[in-house]
């Protein structure tokens, strides 16, 4: 049975979608089957980050309501075999989508994949709510400002009472997923710190993404940024990210720490 | 150091809890309307002058229907004050709030009459509430081992509320008795909610957005900046709020 995780947020526009497809990339590319699902519904993005917008056919909303069999909708990568994408729907709304429903897709999905990874639309209705209903472990993104913060705050109280997990009595895994990370900034005090994060949040951290403008170019070239280019910061950060999802223990490396000796000496100066 | 943090004048908000009936109805609601009418011909104004809510958990049905639902409830004489279990869809203006965070109590025996009487209506109104207040158990404190998450409540009228964590920005905690923060107070606390002025609250670091003992409030922004980000105690003196640092 694979696992299912929810990449989930709150606040939009902080990169669930670009986590999702930066996750399921590399994961695949460990040789896992992998299959990441967009559940944003109406303003689907997902298909966009992976390159595939020109290859969707059936949807997510075509299979839970009959009119499309799983095989048809899954679309395979073209670059990793044994990496796939069950896109949203772009015509419908949320409310197309039921419990029953995704309930039978998840299952399903679970049956032949090592990971299904579920990518959340913002906000915490129905949609948010069912994505992250079927999930065994939550990736949490946030970015290091006080709205996103408390946005998470929120939907770590959903996903503690919300799932399915939650009302079986289990203990949700989440995990912190912080994004947009700029140590420069945050020394000058314009942005919290991780460890403010991390005290506000109180869970542990999964990887610190750092701000670059890598993301952007792979977003728009229509690639993970793990597969776009393999050894740029943000890439490695989500590498090591999906090697902890796997349970692999690793240090957590602060993107920017490591200045050179006249970074420290510089720093010094200044304060 | 101690301060006064509050004027003469102040608001009072407090907690109080009630108990209301709940009804549950289900599909079809033509047959659960039949079998309404037919427990209210047997116990004649059962349901006058009490509070209802409506819980429609699990319920399949729209807006239009829940609508209609209300007025057939109101032609018996059922004043709905609130909803539970609906989805925000469903809801919308003139209609009554949606309802959270009951606690469960005795079920509600519906006394048999044989006979429907004209003084039926005020001998039946008497049994029932005094036998519900005997359901409730006699706990004293709550503990939490977790942080309270933004918009999450935490009411708890009987007693004390132990919080081995922080209390997150949009979080809320009301209690009976004393609050106790083992970590930081970001949200609201609201101690002595059912008018005890002996109640007090500790918080390892203080950051809230208000705090209230016995309904007399008090804003982050009128305390003295000392206070913010330090262990502190807040106490009742009269209708002033009282606050200390702690070490």
């Amino acid at each position: 049975m694979g696992k299912v995780i929810v990449v989930t947020s709150g606040k939009g526009g902080v990169g669930k979608t670009t986590s999702t497809a930066a996750l399921g990339a590399a994961l695949a590319q460990n040789g896992e089957r992998v299959v990441v699902v967009d559940f944003d519904v109406g303003l689907r993005n997902l298909d966009l980050v992976m390159g595939a917008e020109r290859r969707v056919v059936y949807d997510l909303v075509n299979v839970i309501q009959g009119e499309a069999k799983l095989t048809q909708a899954l679309i395979r990568d073209k670059r990793l075999e044994n990496l796939f994408l069950l896109p949203a729907s772009q015509t419908r709304d949320k409310d197309n989508l039921t419990t029953e429903g995704v309930d039978r897709v998840i299952t399903e999905l679970k049956r032949v994949f090592d990971w299904v990874i579920c990518d959340s639309p913002a906000g915490i209705e129905r949609g948010a709510t069912l994505a992250m209903r079927h999930a065994d472990m939550a990736v949490v993104v946030t970015n290091p400002e006080v709205s996103s913060v408390r946005d998470s705050d929120r939907i770590i109280g959903l996903l503690d009472s919300k799932t399915l997990k939650a009302e079986r009595g289990e203990r949700m895994e989440k995990h912190l997923m912080l994004t947009r990370y700029d140590s420069v900034r945050a020394e000058r005090g314009d942005m919290l710190k991780v460890d403010d994060v991390l005290e506000i949040l109180s869970i542990p951290l999964v990887g610190i993404i750092p701000e670059s403008s890598d993301v952007l170019r792979a977003s728009n070239m229509g690639a993970p940024v793990t597969l776009a280019d393999a050894r740029c910061a943000p890439a490695m950060a989500y590498f090591e990210a999906a090697r902890r999802l796997r349970g692999e223990q690793l240090p957590i490396t602060i993107p920017g720490d490591k200045r050179g000796i006249f970074g420290k000496i510089f720093g010094r100066k200044a304060a | 150091m101690t301060k006064v943090l509050t004027d003469a004048r102040s608001i009072r908000i407090k907690g109080r809890s009630f108990l209301a009936l709940v009804l549950s109805p289900d599909l079809p609601l033509d047959d659960w309307l039949v079998r309404l009418d037919d427990l209210a011909s047997r116990s004649a104004g059962f349901f006058l002058d009490r509070p209802v809510v409506l819980d429609v958990t699990g319920l399949v049905i729209d807006k239009i229907q829940l609508k209609d639902l209300f007025e057939q409830l109101a032609e018996r004489n059922v004043r709905i004050m609130g909803i539970e279990g609906a989805r925000p869809s469903m809801l919308g203006p003139g209609m009554p709030p949606a309802m959270k965070g009951g606690k469960p109590a005795a079920d509600v025996e519906v006394k048999q009459r044989e006979a429907v009487s004209e003084d039926a209506e005020t001998e039946s109104e008497a049994p029932a509430p005094a036998d519900l207040q005997q359901g409730r158990p006699a706990a004293q404190s709550l503990v939490i081992n977790e942080p309270v998450r933004s918009g999450q409540s935490i009411i708890f009228p009987e007693g004390d509320v132990t919080i081995v964590g922080s209390v997150a920005s949009g979080a809320e905690v009301i209690a009976g008795g004393s609050i106790h923060v083992y970590g930081a107070l970001r949200g609201r606390a609201m101690a002595g909610s059912i008018g005890n002025s002996a109640s007090r609250i500790f918080c390892r670091k203080l950051e809230a957005e208000l705090v209230a003992i016995d309904g007399i409030y008090k804003m982050i922004e009128d305390m003295s900046p000392a206070l913010v980000g330090q262990p502190v105690q807040l106490w009742l003196d009269g209708d002033s709020i009282m606050a200390s640092t702690i070490i």
